[in-house]
Formats: C-alpha cells, structure tokens, sequence
C-alpha cells in the first residue's frame, strides 16, 4: 500500500419505479461525490431497482443515540389518540 | 460455508456481567443488534472475522469463474457468466460495509486477507478445468451458499442481515444458471454428459467442506449459536443440502460419487460419506490446489490498482480545492 489514505465512505439512497422516498440501501466507498453515484448504480441498480440516486459523506450524517431510545421515543407511547382506530365512530355516519 | 471455522471469542472479564445479561436478552428476544449498540468484545471480534471471511470468499470467488468469461461458449452464457461474477463482486461490497460498521476498514480487511491473517472458503482454492464447472459451482457450491445464507438474513446483527437479504434476493439467479448449464451438457453429447458428470465427481465432497467440520469436532459453535450469529449447526446444513441435491442429480442423469449413499427411511434423509477433513484442513491452511495462486491473483490487482485508487484520491482533493477557490 502507497500510503493510509482510503477512499471516504458514502451513504446511498435510491428511489424505486413508482415515486416513493429515497431509501437508504447501503455504502460504499469512492473518491468523490461522481464516483460514488456512478459506484452505486453498479452496486445496487443492477436490477432496475431505482430511478435516482442519492450519494452523502457518511460523515455528514447526524444520528440519535440508541442509549437515548427511552427518552426520545418513549413520550409516543402514551399518545395512542394520534391513531384513527383510538376513536369509535358509528357505522351509520359514514366513510371517515 | 463462506465463513468456516470462524475462531469465535466468548464475553471477556471486562465485560460488566449486567450489561451481557440485557444483550443476551435483546438478543433472545430477537432485537437487532446496531453498531452503535453496547456489544461484547466477544461478539464483535467474532462478527468481524465471519463477515469478513464471507466478504473475502465472495472477491475471491469471482477468480474461479472469472477463469471462464473469455472462454463461454456462447455470447449469452459470457454475458449471463458476467452479471453473476459481477453479483459476487457486489455481495462482497455489501459484507465489507456491514464488517466495516464494526471498526475494521475495508482496505485493513484486504490485507488481513493478503498477509493470510484472513481466510476465505476452501472452496474456491479448487481449479476449473472445464465449462461444466461452472454448471457446477453455481448448483452445488452456489446452492451450499444459500442453504446457509437464507438463515442468516435472521442474523441478531442489524448490518450483516440486512446485507444478507440483499444477497439472498440475488443467489437464487446463481443456483438456476449453474443447474441450467448442467441440464444443457447432460441433454448433449455422451462426451458432455461425461463432463458434466467429471464436474459433479470433482465438486461433490470440496462442495460438503463448505459448512465446516463435523459438529462433534466444531468446537467455536455454542458461543455464536447463542448470539445468533450461526444460525444452524454445520451437520443440520450439510444434511439439508444433500437431501435437495441428490433429486437434482437424479434428475440430471448424474452419479454422486458416494457408494455409501443411501436413503435412510427411519432419520428422513440420506445417508451419505463424510468428505475427506484432512484435505479441508490443508486447504485451510493455504494448500490447496489453487490457493498460491489465489492470493498471488488478488494481491497483483490490489498492487496494481494502487495508482488508480491514488490518483483518483488526488483528483478528487485537487477539485474539492480548485471548488473552494472559485468561491
């Protein structure tokens, strides 16, 4: 090995055929923003499975802590009126 | 299987035993263990060298059929030999990320792999010496791959699953192709089917080697059964795979080469000989018959794409600051 520089990593999101979000599908590593969006079409639109093709520095993304999973995401669990199902509506009132 | 004999590290004293205890019990209650999650040293370790292993078995596996691309017979089997030896070059990009998300980069992984402090399967350390072998390789080795591969998509680690699916999505077009290419050369000629049958004779026991040694002898198993990073033991596996070939081989016209070979009404499955472990165990460790040239094979490419990695590097660093200055 020449030297300890590798290629930075790349997260990749793909949207699928019919309009859905971008999804993360995985990495890979690439020298630049360019080779890392032709890299992902090899690695993972090799059956069709996208339409467009986003390329971010691993780097840039932000996550939440998974030792902050009660605090963050415990407050929903009480709020089940957030659901449609909570409310009993007649059946004679109708689609709704 | 593409990870065999996986030295597997139990939890460490440094391990706070209240902490193993809650990761056992997410474990056990089928949570999906996430890099960034609190894990055994153990376990990690361990996760590192069978994704790794895995990765490198998929790189190292396009050479044997890579040995035949310019060689198809016709323009369609070059092109559909192409796709799946490109399938294998992306299942091993999958692996290398989700072993990576473990705090080992791929390029160390590489050399690990280089200097042997890696291994790959011992399958591919076995020559292809005509174009019935790669009907083969993807029947039997291919169809080894899956029936330890499908399980694994359960894997308690979240990456190494996800990285499983995707591959698993894939496989099955492998298997097909390979029992495609047997069925044309057992339709052909009686000197192809002689062939074919050469393959079989060839592939049948380095194919069974593929799940690792007898359980009895296996001794890293327990420790990753627990944490569901071994789905099944290497003789339920081993079983599985012979009872759904030896149909296809029927079906084919082909003789496994097992005189010993039998169906056993009472167990529900066949009776069949145990590979040679001797020879697995060489194999292993580097003397097999195409291991030199294996390693030396990876090793040019890795050398001379060097410049190419670099120079890329550098052009990338040079653009990045041209950007800036224009700002």
């Amino acid at each position: 090995m020449t030297d300890k520089r590798e290629w930075p990593l790349w997260e990749i999101f793909i949207r699928g055929q019919h309009g859905a979000s971008h999804r993360h599908v995985g990495s890979l590593h690439a020298p630049d923003a360019e080779m890392a969006i032709l890299n992902a079409r090899d690695v993972y639109t090799r059956r069709k499975e996208g339409v467009s093709i986003w390329a971010v520095p691993a780097n840039a993304i932000a996550a939440s802590s998974p030792s902050k999973k009660g605090p963050m995401y415990d407050p929903a669990e009480d709020k089940a009126y957030r659901h449609p199902t909570f409310f009993d509506i007649p059946k004679v009132v109708g689609p709704m | 299987m593409y990870a065999q004999m996986v030295k597997s590290e139990g939890p460490k004293d440094q391990d706070d035993p209240a902490k193993l205890a809650e990761f056992q019990a997410r474990i056990d209650a089928g949570d999906k263990i996430e890099p960034k999650d609190w894990m055994p040293e153990g376990y990690r370790k361990t996760l590192i060298r069978q994704i790794g292993q895995h990765a490198h078995s998929e790189i190292v596996g396009q050479l044997p059929e890579g040995n035949w691309i310019t060689r198809a017979p016709t323009l369609e089997r070059k092109a559909i030999l192409l796709a799946k030896v490109q399938d294998e070059a992306g299942h091993g990009l999958y692996l290398y990320c989700a072993a990576e998300t473990l705090g080992v980069s791929r390029d160390e992984m590489t050399e690990m792999l280089l200097d042997g402090r890696m291994k790959y399967s011992s399958i591919f350390a076995y020559p292809t010496l005509t174009w019935a072998d790669m009907g083969a390789v993807g029947w039997l080795v291919d169809g080894a791959a899956i029936m330890n591969q499908v399980p694994l998509q359960r894997t308690s680690f979240g990456p190494y699953s996800r990285a499983m699916i995707r591959v698993c999505k894939e496989e099955s077009f492998h298997q097909r192709q390979g029992f495609d290419i047997m069925m044309k050369m057992c339709a052909g000629s009686p000197a192809q089917k002689q062939m074919a049958q050469d393959a079989l004779n060839r592939f049948w026991y380095p194919a069974l080697m593929m799940f690792g040694p007898s359980d009895k002898d296996s001794v890293h198993s327990s420790q990753s059964m627990a944490w569901k990073i071994k789905m099944n033991t290497n003789d339920e596996l081993r079983q599985k795979f012979v009872d759904q070939t030896v149909p296809q081989a029927e079906y084919l016209g082909l003789t496994i080469p097992d005189d010993t070979l039998a169906w056993n009404e009472e167990k529900g499955g066949y009776d069949f000989a145990e590979p040679d472990w001797d020879e697995f165990f060489e194999v292993l460790k580097g003397n097999g018959p195409c291991s030199v040239d294996r390693i030396a094979t990876r090793k040019k490419a890795w050398d001379d794409g060097a410049w190419v990695r670099d120079g890329l590097m550098a052009h990338a660093e040079k653009a990045r600051a041209a950007k800036v200055a224009a700002e």
